[in-house]
């Protein structure tokens, strides 16, 4: 009997394992930063060239941290509900506009209305490597210790962010 | 057959001319030699089955861009390497470092060897022991 039952328990153990594989998206990677200290940057402003932004701007602070730029359909797609979220003034956002040229990025937020406290300007992607950015859209929570608490892969909405974001947000202290 | 193969020569000297990247970035022959086996060790995450060497994504040109700085800054290859697993994992390299993590990945394909090895002993231990069919021997 086992001798016909051992290959079949070990064609279904095989079929479970497909199935999981098929279910988990081989682009979502674990952020090397979760849990650990975000990276620290300074970047030109996106709205003044002049003026210097960072990390040092929501030190202390709970915040979300989003790569988007123009180019990306994603950050289209998500643009709606940061807006929806910065109007319900719970968590500050911050942009890194990556990879982007100023004159688009600046156009979109003109039509589309502007969600982040600033968005700093990464033309050359280097803080976005130092973020192991990967694909815009991504959102980082980062925690009032400078923690990232949790990395967002792709176009961000409500569902994910009652799901992912608010837990962690109220176990931080603050009201999201 | 004389213009066939001039053809054929020039559609190669194509490919090439095609590859991505194929400037030389160092003059250093050993630079340049350290240079292209870290982009072809290094997976580009936004196409995940090729090597930043071998994509022409953004992603890849940054990743080859920031590459190079390092080198011309002196970093070793391990410094360099580091710097990568430390902003996109592990799985950016293609042959990932033994740690602790990673481990499964080095040991799984011994331990799977083994497992064969060992049902692949069970079944000639088996057949050895059979006794030989000695009622077709027998009634003939």
């Amino acid at each position: 009997m086992s001798r016909y039952l051992a290959p079949l328990l070990a064609f279904a153990a095989l079929i479970l394992v497909f199935v999981i594989g098929l279910k988990l998206d081989p682009r979502a990677l674990p952020s090397p930063y979760l849990l650990k200290p975000a990276p620290e940057f300074e970047l030109p402003s996106l709205h003044e060239p002049e003026r210097r932004v960072g990390s040092a701007d929501y030190r202390g602070r709970i915040a979300l941290v989003n790569v988007w730029a123009t180019w990306c359909v994603g950050c289209r797609q998500e643009h709606e509900f940061l807006m929806q979220l910065a109007a319900r003034n719970s968590i500050d956002i911050y942009g890194i506009n990556w990879r982007d040229n100023r004159p688009d990025a600046l156009r979109w937020l003109q039509h589309l209305g502007d969600p982040y406290v600033f968005s700093a300007f990464d033309e050359d992607a280097r803080v976005g490597i130092d973020w192991g950015v990967y694909g815009a859209p991504e959102t980082f929570l980062v925690g009032v210790d400078g923690i990232v608490l949790h990395k967002h892969l792709g176009p961000l909405d409500e569902s994910a962010w009652q799901r992912d974001f608010v837990p962690l947000i109220s176990a931080s202290g603050s009201t999201p | 057959m004389k213009a066939a193969l001039t053809f054929l020569a020039i559609l190669f000297s194509m490919s090439v001319a095609l590859a991505i990247d194929s400037d030389r970035a160092f003059d250093d022959p050993e630079l340049q030699a350290r240079y292209e086996t870290i982009i072809s060790e290094v997976r580009c995450l936004q196409c995940q089955n090729q090597s930043i060497k071998d994509s022409n994504v953004s992603l890849a040109a940054d990743l080859r861009r920031e590459i190079r700085r390092m080198l011309a800054e002196g970093k070793s290859d391990a410094e360099i390497y580091d710097f990568l697993v430390a902003r996109y994992g592990e799985f950016a390299l293609y042959r990932p470092r033994m740690a602790g993590k990673t481990l499964v990945l080095w040991l799984a394909p011994l331990m799977l060897l083994a497992a064969g090895a060992l049902v692949a002993m069970r079944v000639v231990r088996r057949r050895m022991t059979l006794p030989i069919d000695n009622d077709t021997i027998g009634h003939e």
